[in-house]
């Protein structure tokens, strides 16, 4: 028996971007953090560009590919850091489905990429406190992830803007 | 490239809508650290003689009280926000060493002289704490 797939260029593409997210993830473990959690978070600059170009699906199937095979690779498969990873990309998700019914018009990458980012600290400080660290001091260090995450939203959110906004004109649109 | 370099900087990144979400993220982070970092903070100080509360002052100013318990004078100090057994006759000196007590919850107990001090913030974090 044989099976034959036909891959799209489409197909292509996304398994390049999906590669690029999963290379970022790796990149930023390699980077020492002062507080366990904070990273800036690069790989969802590309889940924001294949949400523009692909669609909210896509981007959920890139995201969730990339805490896969980014946690796999660094050998945390099914370890804490995996499910929180999961937790963020779940929360961040969520959140992007809600928020690109807003108006393209008034509302760009970079409001995606803030409320994603927020999104994204919110599961994963839930799943600490419901499982790692049942302790009310951890709302000390809210103000703390929430800053970062709006820091990191906005940067990445720019990066990806810039990027959308590159690809349109070489497109010609 | 620097036309790239330019675009990146175009405030045109940034629609109404963002910096609406920007100005609101910042927002709620300025009052997440508002509530979560001054929720330790004491605002009086309660002081007890054999159980029964003696003096209840506000950390707001410099201030002395002077309890008589059976050993003798107990001196407690009250400042902005802290405060400190600053003299008691009790053979072992524990509360005076304690020094100055910062957060609420914080207590000072010179157990020989029957004396207290306690921080009390915006909410009680316990009733009372058993040994």
């Amino acid at each position: 028996m044989r099976i034959e797939l036909h891959a799209t260029p489409a197909d292509h593409q996304i398994a390049k971007l999906t590669a690029l997210a999963i290379a970022l993830s790796l990149a930023e473990a390699a980077i020492p953090s002062p507080l366990p959690g904070v990273k800036p978070g690069l790989a969802n600059i590309i889940v924001l560009v294949v949400l523009y170009r692909f669609g909210w699906t896509t981007a959920a199937w890139v995201n969730l590919m990339r805490v896969a095979t980014g946690s796999l690779l660094l050998g945390q498969l099914l370890a804490p850091g995996f499910f929180l990873a999961l937790a963020g990309a779940l929360a961040s998700l969520s959140v992007l489905g809600l928020a690109q019914v807003l108006p393209r018009r008034w509302f760009g990458p970079v409001s995606l990429s803030i409320l994603a980012a927020l999104a994204h600290i919110s599961g994963q400080l839930l799943l600490v406190y419901l499982w790692l660290i049942p302790n009310a001091s951890l709302a000390n260090l809210l103000p703390l992830f929430f800053g970062m995450a709006l820091l990191s939203g906005l940067i990445n959110g720019l990066i990806a803007a810039h990027w959308l906004a590159a690809g349109q004109e070489t497109a010609g649109g | 490239m620097s036309q790239a370099t330019d675009s990146f900087f175009r405030l045109s990144l940034l629609r109404p809508g963002d910096w609406l979400v920007v100005t609101a993220a910042a927002a709620l982070t300025v009052w997440l650290a508002m509530t979560a970092w001054t929720a330790g903070t004491p605002e009086r100080a309660v002081i007890r003689l054999s159980g029964k509360i003696v003096a209840d002052a506000a950390l707001d100013h410099a201030q002395t009280f002077s309890i008589q318990g059976p050993l003798g004078i107990t001196r407690v100090e009250i400042a902005p926000a802290r405060a400190r057994i600053a003299s008691d006759p009790s053979p072992r000196q524990i509360c005076v060493r304690q020094g100055w007590l910062t957060h609420a919850g914080d207590s000072a107990l010179c157990l020989p002289n029957q004396t207290s001090v306690e921080l009390i913030g915006k909410h009680r974090l316990y009733d009372s704490l058993n040994y």
